[in-house]
């Protein structure tokens, strides 16, 4: 099959040579690389970001940087990390190249919108560093809280804009994704035949839908009331800054699962490959995935359990909060089992894969704590809250992408690399990861507030370490990323299937040609059957032959 | 099927991005509800200022409008191109009479010193001005979107006198339509909350 010209070298669509063939292309595979690129930039330059911030809390006082420009760091850490690396990391790179090859279809249902989005993502990107070079850094945290928001002199505005512009260009991917879910999978697959993670893109896509809007009015009145002083969210002129925090919050809570959801369905994708035993409890997963897309939209106010409501609001929210733990469990309980008396092979993607699982679990047992009214109102806006929405955003939907990166690589470059240097990376990565985070959760326990430029010596230690942890861990993926970036030196072909997978992407050329399938696919009945897999390894050593 | 043949599956992604503008509005009518219970006494002495004539005036174009898009539709099944073309020409026309009317009536507003941060808003009760503000974003994002729709029912329009829209595939004037609909659905709940509120 290696005589089919890959997608790298044929144009789509047909005649476009050089830097055209790239940013006027409809291709789903080369508008996924084309985030990839831009999706790693702004995360190593949010990388930096924090880093440097770390670095400034690493002593008491003034270390390298003024309050002014720490509070400008924290704001672009968070705007960048959010809606340019984590939203769109995995369903506009891995999405775009995987979902269609999964289902056997040759392109997204709405090619030519799926390149607008890209270019909406540009532009976002573009405004944001515009934002930063006109009218002063923006100050205001990537929650854009009124009315500190409204009267900031820095250009709030022109950050909001870019957010809004973000905002629709994750929305419109979620749209392209449900119509292609919907009209373009291969005649023989079943709703219960489909791969795991074009399901969990499935219900992101729901969730960016219909919670994005909310957040785009919200974002567009911040720029009103900037602009035209309505006074919606000012007591003096009748209204009330709180409506801000739970229209704000209304979107951008169900945001956590659209940066999740998409990591969860990597992991349900990873762990049975390596394990070589079909899924535990598929329909569990997929209605898992639904489950937290719908109980996760119903839980918006617990950022807010300090903010003034009253009991009975506290009391439901924060039995929801609980309710989507349950989803969650089910998932992590069902990775486990697929483990449980598999064939394991033990390989740089699952390695990531595992490292998520662990750092997941205690990621969300901690966002119980947070999620019980008593013990939130201790640690609200605390260190602690830092320590858990990382361990979830890094630890959980990072650790995600970084397996997406070492297990999809082969098959969307069709090279492969080092496994030593992959295994080190990860290593390094999670020990500085857990030195980074852990110190924090003691520092938020002993009160220390989040977001502050200076605080008192007894956090001295604390801090301290995780300003090591920082380090190492930076260390660490920059480590990743050279040994990704180097494989295309060493040029080590990988073979069509380097893993032993199921689903369709595996059964197609590594790099796949411009138009997926070559021939007409066959879809088995059950996405996750590696019988016939495990049977040719065996074969395969009855043979004396080495693994490929 | 082709994604090019298939006006089923274009009209689902038109759908779904509906419902992301209904949600775009619910957020503003959940503000309104927050702040009707809170003044309900300013809102109605709001709705007093409106005029009734007009808004009823633009109600009764909007709804005609969205009978001859829709009637355009029947027109391009039964393959009858020029009454199509007359009809959507039609609810253009009213599109336009509708942003006219919008026009005069803010203008009419602002000369009667009411606008954001004007000092008869500012000397007046709280809930008052916040009335008008609700009033000003959301009548001026619907307005905002109904020349969206106005234009995109002028595509439609070019597409059907170059022949592009046809029979067999009128995805383009379905998608334009449906937004039109919505459009006109959207105004359903802004007239009567503010203009009929007594």
């Amino acid at each position: 099959m290696t005589d089919i010209p890959s997608f790298f070298e044929t144009p789509s669509p047909p005649g476009l040579t050089g830097i055209k063939a790239w940013l006027l292309t409809t291709d789903h595979k080369r508008i996924a690389l084309m985030y990839l690129w831009a999706v790693l930039f702004w995360f190593m330059l949010a990388v930096i970001f924090g880093l440097l911030l770390r670095v400034e809390l690493m002593s008491p006082g003034k270390t390298i940087m003024d309050a002014r420009v720490y509070n400008s760091l924290f704001t672009l850490h968070g705007v960048v990390m959010i809606f340019l690396f984590v939203i769109p990391a995995i369903p506009a790179i891995f999405g775009n190249f995987i979902l269609p090859i999964q289902i056997g279809a040759h392109d997204v249902f709405f090619p030519k919108l799926n390149l607008l989005s890209w270019y909406l993502f540009m532009l976002g990107g573009l405004l944001a560093v515009i934002s930063l070079f006109s009218g002063g850094f923006p100050d205001t945290g990537w929650t854009f809280y009124v009315p500190f928001s409204v009267n900031t002199q820095s250009n709030v505005s022109l950050t909001v804009l870019a957010a809004f512009i973000l905002g629709m260009s994750s929305m419109l991917t979620g749209l392209n994704f449900i119509t292609t879910i919907h009209r373009m999978r291969a005649d023989e697959m079943g709703w219960m035949q489909i791969p795991l993670f074009t399901w969990s893109l499935y219900a992101t896509a729901w969730v960016q839908l219909l919670a994005t809007p909310v957040v785009s009015i919200t974002l567009l009145l911040v720029v009103f009331e900037r602009l035209f002083s309505l006074g919606l969210f000012d007591p003096d002129k009748g209204g009330d800054p709180l409506l801000y925090q739970h229209l704000f919050w209304m979107y951008s809570h169900p945001a956590v699962y659209i940066m999740i959801l998409p990591g969860m369905g990597v992991i349900s994708e990873i762990i049975p490959v390596f394990s070589r035993k079909a899924i535990f409890g598929y329909k569990g997963i997929v209605w898992s995935s639904m489950a937290i897309a719908i109980a996760g939209s119903l839980v918006w106010a617990h950022h807010m359990f300090t903010s003034g409501m009253s009991d009975v609001a506290v009391f439901v929210f924060s039995l929801l909060t609980f309710l989507v733990a349950i989803p969650s469990a089910v998932k992590v309980f069902s990775w486990i089992s697929t483990m449980y008396k598999g064939s394991i092979a033990m390989e740089p993607p699952f390695f990531y894969a595992l490292v998520f699982i662990y750092l997941f679990s205690l990621g969300g047992l901690t966002g119980l704590v947070l999620g019980s009214a008593g013990t939130d109102i201790h640690v609200h806006d605390t260190h602690f809250v830092v320590a858990h929405f990382h361990f979830m955003m890094f630890g959980g939907t990072g650790f995600a992408f970084f397996a997406a990166l070492h297990f999809w690589w082969p098959k969307i470059f069709g090279i492969m690399y080092d496994f030593k240097k992959a295994y080190v990376a990860a290593i390094l990565t999670t020990i500085g990861f857990v030195f980074h985070y852990v110190p924090m959760f003691i520092l938020g326990l002993q009160g220390m507030p989040r977001r502050y430029y200076d605080y008192l010596p007894i956090y001295h230690t604390g801090n301290f370490l995780a300003g090591w942890g920082a380090f190492i861990m930076v260390g660490g993926i920059a480590l990743m990323f050279v040994n990704l970036l180097m494989s295309f030196r060493q040029n080590i072909r990988a073979t069509d299937n380097p893993w032993g997978g199921t689903t369709l992407e595996w059964a197609i050329p590594s790099p796949p040609p411009v138009h997926n399938f070559p021939e007409k696919p066959h879809i088995d009945d059950l996405p996750y059957d590696f019988r016939l897999i495990v049977e040719a390894e065996k074969n395969r050593v009855k043979k004396g032959q080495s693994h490929p | 099927m082709k994604p090019a043949d298939d006006n089923r599956g274009k009209t689902l992604g038109m759908w779904l991005f509906l419902y992301s503008e209904i949600i775009l509005f619910g957020g503003l009518f959940v503000l309104y509800a927050v702040f009707f219970s809170r003044f309900s006494q300013d809102f109605v002495q709001g709705g007093h200022e409106l005029s009734r004539i007009i808004g009823s005036i633009n109600t009764l174009i909007l709804l005609t409008s969205s009978f001859t898009v829709a009637a355009s539709i029947t027109a391009i099944r039964r393959n009858q191109v020029k009454t199509a073309i007359c009809l959507i020409g039609f609810s253009m026309a009213c599109g336009l009479v509708f942003l006219i009317n919008k026009y005069m009536e803010w203008g009419h507003k602002i000369h009667m010193g009411i606008y954001p941060n004007s000092e008869r808003l500012m000397e007046s009760s709280p809930g008052f001005n916040i009335f008008f503000g609700m009033y000003y974003i959301i009548t001026g994002l619907h307005g905002l979107h109904v020349l969206i729709g106005t234009i995109l029912l002028g595509v439609s329009l070019v597409m059907l006198i170059k022949g592009k829209i046809t029979q067999d595939s009128h995805a383009l004037l379905e998608n334009s339509g449906l937004y039109w609909h919505l459009v006109d659905l959207i105004w359903i709940f802004v007239f009567p909350l503010f203009y009929l509120v007594l």
